[in-house]
């Protein structure tokens, strides 16, 4: 019983809130990208938010369902078909025994979420069921989905909520342009003036080099102060002893373009980082496609832990909506 | 683990967005830095304070992940810094760990085919191979002299991470007999699973197929992540390597590493490995004497 895989789509996993505790050894977060997009989803379907959905790239996948089947897409904007017939995003969908779903381009951001009532039940591996690609593990053994995947859906634990669908004004933005608040430090010492006042004060664009690993963008460079290198860092000024990396983490290699670290990064390395995307706005970024003007604003901590206070507020309020 | 006597001034506190402590033991790399990284790793592990997320001990550095929501980033720093400062005066230059040797096929047709693929544009010397390139920067007579220098001395594990499982090597000489090497110009899209690396003056072993910029001596017969634990040695965990563990690495031939694929493909293979304490105050005081001691403890086992 379950959800069979009949086109796989551009680059569908399975993900959750993600796996901590093992990135001293190098294994990454995972988890949902966009993060509320995806709990706005399990919301919908009456899910406790840890439960497991698909997340869908660019191109989505297609599937049937073999029983009753409750479900909700959210994310980046897609049209939703239910047997060719659109049934839209951000409401909960209830299917039939046989009925098969498929999905539009996307008009916008980069990916898309599908929540089903029970959560997609594969094994949880270290505490998730998030997928790690590059490790094989997690979601469905440990790889994208492909056509001819049969998913088993697990048992619904919460009651339905009241409403069915996600007001507009709770619904997140897929902007052209975005402004990405950052928490200077780690490196930035190593930056010039110039450098420094490149990376805050310029306009940078996202280039297609963009994943679950990390977003690389253009835009006019930074410059490092020249030094002796440590021993040990390597010969490049944007080079330093292999350290960890703190997810949201920005390095500059060489100097040119930045690359800002994502949920699936690697845990560390030998490029300097100068700032990190403070965790209120690593979902902003995960909506981000290729083309995206971003700017990056400089914040305190406390702005920081405010605006982390701000988003869980809003997920909360959503929740209060939902349930009535 | 007296930081006076291993040189090493107080750390420096930096933050990592809202979630991340990152404090910097020392700029350079040293066997002491990365000493002190795991001693402070220890005791932050012991103290066991609620809303830490991850204790990632690297080369000289120590990046913790944190819930703000439950844990202060304020009073995560106080905590943090007061164990440093405990470190200073407690006894922490000896480290129970375990040598372990690790069979290599150096100068392999597989890393040498991937090679081939990203020459020009990737690599400082595109004519010759990684490891003519790793001799002639060491100013060593050929590739043959680079690997004996490679494998006869050992590791140790300074850092797990990058990618599930990889270990940051870092060879315990002194620091005028270290080997460095430039990492390629621009990283490779392929590195083989189970590659020796080396960028920096530290070597690597790439646990899964994927992007890399070191340069590429050989690959190692076993696995060092096995995901789905098949083999003894991971019943435990997937990831072999834990930061501190030694490192012999053993030049096989061909008809060895054939061999050794075949026990680990029948599920019977076993890493050669025995306990150690490793002590830092002899370590430094006489390297290569003190190798002679640590690698006696493999015999036999």
């Amino acid at each position: 019983m379950g959800i069979e895989i009949t086109k796989p789509g551009l680059s569908t996993t399975v993900q959750d809130r993600g796996r901590t505790g093992h990135y001293n050894v190098g294994i990454p977060q995972g988890g949902s990208m966009d993060q509320y997009s995806a709990e706005l989803g399990n919301l919908l379907v009456g899910n406790t938010g840890s439960e497991a959905v698909l997340e869908c790239t660019y191109m989505g996948p297609a599937f049937t369902v073999d029983e009753p089947t409750v479900l909700a897409v959210t994310g980046a904007p897609v049209g939703v078909l239910v047997n060719g017939e659109e049934r839209g995003q951000w409401r909960r969908l209830e299917l039939v025994a046989g009925d098969s779903v498929s999905f539009g381009m996307i008009s916008g951001g980069t990916r898309f979420y599908v929540a089903v009532r029970g959560g997609i039940d594969v094994p949880e591996v270290l505490g998730s069921r998030s997928t790690y690609v590059i490790g094989a593990m997690g979601g469905f053994q440990g790889r994208p989905l492909a056509a001819g995947d049969r998913l088993p859906v697990g048992h619904p634990v919460a009651e339905l909520p009241s409403g069915d669908s996600i007001p507009e004004e709770l619904r997140p933005a897929f902007a052209k342009e975005q402004r990405i608040r950052v928490l200077m430090g780690l490196y930035d010492h190593r930056l010039t003036e110039g450098g420094r006042a490149n990376l805050l004060g310029e306009a940078w664009t996202l280039t297609p080099v963009a994943d679950r690993m990390g977003l690389r963008y253009n835009g006019p460079g930074v410059a490092w102060k020249p030094r002796e290198q440590p021993f040990g860092a390597g010969s490049d000024p944007s080079n330093i002893v292999d350290a960890g990396y703190a997810v949201g983490s920005i390095q500059i290699p060489g100097g040119t373009q930045p690359i800002v670290l994502h949920r699936d990064a690697v845990s560390g390395g030998g490029y300097a980082m100068v700032g990190t995307v403070i965790s209120a706005d690593m979902d902003l970024l995960a909506r981000a496609a290729p083309g995206t003007v971003t700017h990056f604003d400089e914040v305190t901590m406390d702005q920081a832990l405010a605006a982390r206070a701000e988003a869980a507020a809003r997920l909360e309020k959503a929740r209060t909506v939902l349930h009535g | 683990m007296s930081t006076t006597v291993a040189g090493l001034g107080p750390a420096r506190y930096t933050w990592g967005g809202d979630e991340f402590l990152f404090v910097e033991i020392a700029e350079a790399m040293s066997l002491a830095a990365n000493f002190k990284v795991m001693s402070l790793a220890r005791a932050l592990t012991d103290a066991a304070l609620k809303g830490v997320v991850d204790i990632c001990p690297a080369n000289a550095s120590l990046l913790i992940r944190f819930n703000p929501d439950l844990l202060e980033p304020a009073l995560l720093e106080v905590h943090v810094r007061e164990l440093e400062a405990r470190l200073e005066s407690a006894d922490q230059a000896r480290l129970d760990t375990r040598i372990i040797e690790i069979p290599v096929w150096y100068q392999d047709p597989y890393t040498a085919e991937v090679a081939e693929r990203f020459r020009e544009g990737y690599h400082q010397e595109p004519e010759g191979s990684d490891l003519d390139y790793a001799a002639k920067v060491n100013g060593l007579a050929d590739a043959a002299e680079f690997i004996r220098r490679h494998h006869e001395q050992p590791w140790m594990a300074s850092m797990v991470g990058f990618v599930a499982g990889l270990p940051f090597l870092f060879q315990l000489v002194e620091r005028d007999r270290q080997l460095q090497v430039p990492k390629y110009l621009s990283p490779r899209t392929d590195t083989p699973e189970l590659t020796l690396g080396h960028g920096g003056c530290f070597s690597c072993i790439y646990s899964v197929r994927g992007a890399g910029g070191y340069q590429m001596f050989g690959v190692a017969a076993a696995p060092i992540f096995d995901p789905a634990q098949r083999l003894a040695d991971f019943a435990d965990f997937m990831v072999f390597f834990r930061p501190g563990d030694l490192v012999k690495f053993r030049p096989v031939d061909e008809a060895e590493y054939r061999r050794i694929k075949d026990e680990v493909a029948a599920g019977t293979f076993r890493y050669r490995q025995a306990p150690v304490t490793f002590d830092l105050t002899a370590a430094l005081a006489d390297p290569e004497g003190y190798n002679r001691e640590i690698l006696e403890a493999l015999d036999g086992h």
